[in-house]
């Protein structure tokens, strides 16, 4: 039986960040996979954050370093109580990696803006090009919560657990290793496929057309029809490990998973690790 | 400011399907092409008309297409 989970909860409209984005508790941020989209034209009051070098570890492979992500936060002007919405480009692909180190992190109130940066361009409400300048806090992150995070070794035991489900949010041809990447963007492994056993369910079967998210019942079924249910630990990963954060949100936040992981390590570990099983 | 004439529509580009989304900001037209399956974005243009956006991202987009390569599958 699926605990269907109130979205209501970490979801918000584009109707309700119309309405509150002055709300001096409510602080909007975009987060693109095209880091240049901000500049364009942004939810006015909005801050951008640059994945590439701002939410993550730029030395070693990593999440964003505990200390980095609470200069981010103060210099956004967030502090513990502030409720974060996040949007951006690709159905919201980099606003649920942020949603995710941000739960890490023990963030209270993070929302994302159902149906993203395409829903607020189609339609055609206010934008801003200036980029926005906060006045800065002092945020206090908390220790990590490794609870949601999935590493290689756990990844590698779950093979011989039948408890333990894991989903492959790539695109069928990824998933087959017809390609070794999406289309039009640099190759990123030495082997094609997928780890064994894995459920190829793709992240953008949770969305609608126009970027929001399916109902819960619908997104139920969707996984419920692969094996994909509570009773079960789960565990998403993709490339890099941007759209399985996507799944994940949905299986933890949409649908009320209790055991859900993101395997941020992703095909881009699995498949340039030497001696790794893999199928096609 | 808001976005205007904003319009999304399918095409095929060297054998991929794309996802072609185009639309004004003030005087000055954007265009983004993402792959449709997943859905990431790897072309964009801009220019002072929808025409010289969308010609100059669908330039892009064909030039990363063609360093795709497809694998033989089971």
């Amino acid at each position: 039986m699926t605990t269907v989970v109130s979205g209501s909860e970490v979801l918000v409209n584009t109707d309700w960040v119309a309405q509150h984005r002055t709300d001096p508790n409510v602080r909007v941020v975009e987060v693109d996979v095209d880091t240049a989209a901000y500049l364009q034209g942004h939810v006015p009051g909005a801050i951008g954050w640059n994945w590439t070098t701002e939410l993550c570890d730029t030395l070693v492979r990593d999440i964003v370093p505990k200390a980095k992500l609470e200069q981010l936060l103060g210099s956004s002007g967030i502090t513990p109580q502030s409720t974060i919405v996040l949007y951006g480009d690709n159905n919201n692909w980099f606003a649920a990696w942020a949603f995710w180190q941000l739960k890490i992190y023990g963030h209270g109130a993070v929302r994302i803006m159902d149906g993203g940066r395409k829903k607020w361009l189609a339609e055609g409400r206010d934008l801003e090009t200036q980029p926005s300048r906060p006045t800065a806090t002092t945020y206090t992150a908390q220790d990590p919560d490794l609870s949601i995070r999935a590493f290689l070794s756990e990844v590698q035991r779950a093979l011989a657990r039948p408890e333990t489900v894991l989903v492959d949010v790539r695109s069928p041809q990824e998933f087959t290793g017809e390609i070794l990447a999406p289309p039009g963007l640099p190759e990123t492994c030495q082997r094609g496929g997928h780890i064994p056993g894995a459920k190829s369910i793709p992240w953008a079967k949770a969305c609608n057309d126009d970027g929001t998210f399916k109902s819960a019942s619908d997104l139920a079924s969707l996984y419920g029809a692969q094996g994909v249910t509570p009773d079960r630990d789960v565990i998403a990963y993709c490339r890099i490990g941007e759209r399985s954060s996507h799944t994940w949100f949905v299986l933890k936040y949409l649908l009320g998973f209790p055991h859900v992981k993101n395997y941020d390590g992703s095909w881009t570990e699995w498949g340039n690790l030497v001696g790794a099983p893999v199928e096609r | 400011m808001k976005s205007e004439e904003f319009s999304e529509r399918r095409e095929e580009l060297n054998g991929w399907p794309i996802n072609i989304v185009s639309y004004r900001v003030g005087d000055r037209y954007y265009c983004t092409i993402d792959n449709v399956d997943p859905g990431a974005r790897f072309a964009r243009a801009e220019g002072t008309t929808r025409e010289e956006a969308e010609s100059t991202a669908l330039e892009k987009a064909a030039r990363y297409l063609e360093q795709t390569r497809r694998f033989p599958t089971a």
